[in-house]
C-alpha cells in the first residue's frame, strides 16, 4: 500500500451550530484517484474546501504528508483546487492564468516558462496561449483550469464537480483525459461529484458521503458488487432492493426469505445475524433472468412498463409477493406491456445488505 | 406603413426634444450678434473673449482640479467601500447597504446645507478644500453603487482561486479582484467626474471666496443675461464631458467585445 498523503482525523464542521460534517476520518493514499461521491448538500464540497484550507475545520485535524496543516493558511498549503466553474481569471489569457500561481510564488521566469510550456503540452493547449477564457470552449477552459492546478506540482489536486458543466459527450471525453493526466502527472486527485458514472469511470477508490458521514469507502468494483448500505446500493448504479427477513440461522449460514415465502436464499452468516432480523436483498436489474416459461425457483410477474433505452430495454415488472422489480435486458427481447413472464433471481447475484451497524 | 411613419415621427420628436437645445447653444456660440435671438453671422470671437476672461479661466481650472481630485479620492474610497460592504459581515450590514442610497436620493440642496453646517460647526474656512471634500462626499455613493453591481459570488471564487494559487491578499486584490470589477470602477469614476464637473447646488453652499467653479461662474453670469461667451464656454464643457463619456464607453464596449465576463 502506498503511503498516506492526506489524513483527515475526526474532522467536524459546524455552520451556525449545525454539524455539516461530523467526526469524519479518511486516509488518502499517494498517487490515487479518490472520489467523494454524494448527493448535493451531503458535505462533500465542504470536505474538499477544508483540505484546501478555504474552509476552517471546527474540530479535528488535517495532515498533509504527515504535517498538521489544520491551522495553515490556504496560500501555504501544497494543495490546489479546480473549482466547479473553473474560476479562470477572465482578464488573463491562458498563459497568464496558468503561470499565475508560479508568479505569485516568485519562481524565476525561465523556470516558469519551462513549467508552463510542459503543462500546456500535457493538457494539449498548444496554440491557445494568448486566448482569453471567454474565447475558449468549455473543454478548453477545463484544461486551462487543470493546467493551472498541476503546474504548481501540488501534493494533492482537488477537483470540485469539475466536469459537471460540460455536455455529456465532452464530459465522457474529459473523464478519460482527466484519468490519463492523473496517471501521467502522478499527482493525487481528490475528486468531488454527485455523478455516479463519473465516479465509476475515473476513480481508484470511491468514498460515498451522506449527511456528512462516510457511507462506504471502497473500490468502484466492490461498491458496485457489494454495497454495504441501501443508500450505497441505490446511489451507485440501478438497483432492486427487496426487504426481507432472516428466517433461520444455521451454523454458518442464514436462510432468508422475501415477504412472500417463495424463494429462500442462503447466505453465509454474520455473527450479529439473528432470527427474524430484517435484511435487505439487492439485485441489479441486469442480473435478473427472464423466461416465458416457468423455471425452478422463478417468480411470476406482469410487465407494467417497457422503456427502450438504446443498448438496453428496461422493464418494470410487478411480481407475486408485491415486488416491483426493474429488469434490464438487451434490446432484442420481444416483450409487451401486460405480458406475463417468469423472473429468476440467481443466488450468486443477490447481495444481502445488513446496514451500517452490522458491518464487521 | 402608417405605423412606420408614426414610429419615425416619434423618434424624431424625442431626438429634437433632447438635442435641439444643445444644438442651439452650440450654434449661438458662433453667432456674431450679442443677442441669442437671431443668427447674424459666423465668428470665433466669443471663444477669444472667453480665453481672455481670466475669471472664467480660473473658474475652469478650479473645476478641473476639484473634479480630478474628488474623482480619484471618491473612486478609491468608494471601491474599497463597495468591496468591504460586499465581502465582510458585520452588524447592521443590510441597513448600511441601504443607507448608501440616501445621499443619492435626498435633494442636493439638503446635502448642500448639511455640508455647510458641518463645515461651520468644525470652523473650516470655505474654499477649495471644502469644495473638494463636498464633491468627494456626494460622489462616493455613486461609486459604491456602480462597483457593487460588478461584485458577485463569482468574484469571491476568483479570489479563492487566487488564494489557492498562493497569492497574498494584496496581490489578490490588485491582480484579480480589481481587474474583475474594473468596469464598475470606471463607470463609477466617470459618473463622479461628470457629476463634479457640472455641480451647482452643493458647490454654491460650500464654495468660498476665490474658489469659484465654472458652473457657479456661469450661474452668476446669466443673472446679467446670457452672453455668447457663456455659450462658447458651455460648448467647451460639452465637448469635455462628451469626450470623457466616449472614452469610457469605448473602454466598456472593448471590455464586452473581449468578453470580460464581469
Amino acid at each position: 500500500m502506498n503511503k498516506v498523503l492526506v489524513r483527515l482525523e475526526n474532522i467536524s464542521k459546524k455552520y451556525n451550530d449545525k454539524y455539516v460534517i461530523k467526526n469524519l476520518s479518511l486516509d488518502v493514499y499517494e498517487g490515487e484517484f479518490l472520489t467523494l461521491l454524494g448527493s448535493s448538500g451531503c458535505g462533500k464540497t465542504t470536505i474538499l474546501r477544508m483540505i484546501s484550507g478555504l474552509e476552517h475545520v471546527t474540530e479535528g485535524k488535517i495532515y498533509i504528508d504527515d504535517v498538521d496543516v489544520t491551522e495553515v493558511d490556504p496560500t501555504k498549503r501544497e494543495v490546489n483546487t479546480i473549482f466547479q466553474n473553473f474560476a479562470l481569471f477572465p482578464h488573463m489569457n491562458t498563459w497568464d492564468n496558468i503561470s499565475f500561481g508560479l508568479r505569485m510564488k516568485k519562481i524565476p521566469s525561465e523556470e516558469i516558462e519551462k513549467r508552463v510550456k510542459k503543462v500546456i503540452k500535457l493538457v494539449k493547449l498548444e496554440g491557445f496561449e494568448d486566448r482569453l477564457p471567454s474565447q475558449l470552449s468549455g473543454g478548453q477552459q477545463q484544461r486551462v483550469a487543470i493546467a493551472r492546478g498541476i503546474v504548481m506540482n501540488p501534493k494533492v489536486l482537488l477537483l470540485d464537480e469539475s466536469l459537471c458543466s460540460l455536455d455529456l459527450k465532452l464530459k465522457r471525453k474529459m473523464q478519460l483525459e482527466l484519468k490519463k493526466i492523473q496517471k501521467q502527472s502522478g499527482i493525487t486527485f481528490i475528486y468531488v461529484t454527485h455523478d455516479q458514472d463519473e465516479a465509476l469511470t475515473m476513480s481508484d477508490r470511491i468514498v460515498i458521503i451522506e449527511k456528512g458521514q462516510i457511507e462506504q469507502n471502497d473500490t468502484p468494483q466492490n461498491i458496485y458488487r457489494n454495497p454495504k448500505t441501501v443508500f450505497a446500493a441505490d446511489f451507485i448504479g440501478e438497483s432492486n432492493i427487496i426487504p426481507s427477513i432472516i428466517k433461520e440461522v444455521l451454523e454458518d449460514s442464514i436462510k432468508v426469505i422475501t415477504n412472500e415465502d417463495k424463494i429462500p436464499f442462503i447466505f453465509s452468516k454474520y455473527e450479529s445475524d439473528k432470527k427474524n432480523d430484517k435484511i435487505n436483498l439487492l439485485i441489479r436489474p441486469e442480473n435478473i433472468k427472464l423466461s416465458k416459461n416457468e423455471l425452478k425457483n422463478s417468480i411470476k410477474g406482469v410487465v407494467k412498463d417497457v422503456v427502450y433505452d438504446g443498448s438496453v430495454t428496461k422493464l418494470f415488472i410487478d411480481t407475486e409477493g408485491d415486488l416491483n422489480l426493474k429488469v434490464n435486458t438487451n434490446g432484442n427481447i420481444d416483450i409487451k406491456e401486460e405480458e406475463e413472464i417468469y423472473l429468476k433471481l440467481d443466488e450468486e447475484f443477490v447481495v444481502p445488505i445488513r446496514g451500517k451497524q452490522n458491518e464487521k | 406603413m402608417k405605423n412606420k411613419t408614426l414610429k419615425n415621427i416619434f423618434i424624431a420628436l424625442v431626438f429634437i426634444f433632447l438635442f435641439l437645445p444643445i444644438i442651439i447653444l452650440v450654434i449661438y456660440s458662433f453667432n456674431t450678434s450679442k443677442m441669442n435671438i437671431i443668427f447674424e453671422g459666423f465668428t470665433f470671437e466669443w471663444y477669444k473673449t472667453m480665453l481672455t476672461n481670466t475669471d472664467l479661466l480660473e473658474a475652469f481650472a478650479n473645476t478641473l482640479i476639484i473634479a480630478i481630485t474628488s474623482t480619484i479620492a471618491s473612486t478609491i474610497i468608494g471601491t474599497i467601500g463597495a468591496v468591504g460592504l460586499y465581502k465582510y459581515n458585520f452588524p447592521f450590514k443590510g441597513l448600511i447597504n441601504k443607507l448608501i442610497y440616501i445621499p443619492i436620493v435626498i435633494p442636493e440642496i439638503v446635502l448642500g446645507i448639511s455640508l455647510l453646517s458641518i463645515y461651520t460647526l468644525m470652523k473650516l474656512e470655505l474654499g477649495m478644500p471644502t469644495l473638494i471634500l463636498s464633491h468627494i462626499a456626494f460622489s462616493i455613493p455613486f461609486v459604491i453603487v456602480s462597483v457593487r453591481s460588478n461584485l458577485s459570488p463569482l468574484i469571491t471564487t476568483y479570489e479563492e482561486a487566487a488564494q489557492d494559487l498562493g497569492a497574498n491578499p494584496l496581490n489578490t486584490f490588485f491582480k484579480v479582484t480589481l481587474p474583475a470589477i474594473m468596469p464598475g470602477v470606471i463607470s463609477g469614476a466617470t459618473l463622479s467626474f461628470t457629476l463634479s464637473l457640472d455641480d451647482v447646488v452643493i458647490s454654491y453652499f460650500t464654495a468660498g471666496p476665490g474658489s469659484n467653479t465654472l458652473p457657479l461662474k456661469i450661474y452668476s453670469m446669466i443673472k446679467t443675461g446670457i452672453t455668447p461667451d457663456v455659450n462658447a464656454l458651455s460648448t467647451i464643457m460639452l465637448l469635455v464631458t462628451t469626450a470623457i463619456i466616449t472614452v469610457s464607453a469605448i473602454y466598456q464596449s472593448r471590455n464586452i467585445a473581449e468578453g470580460g465576463k464581469s
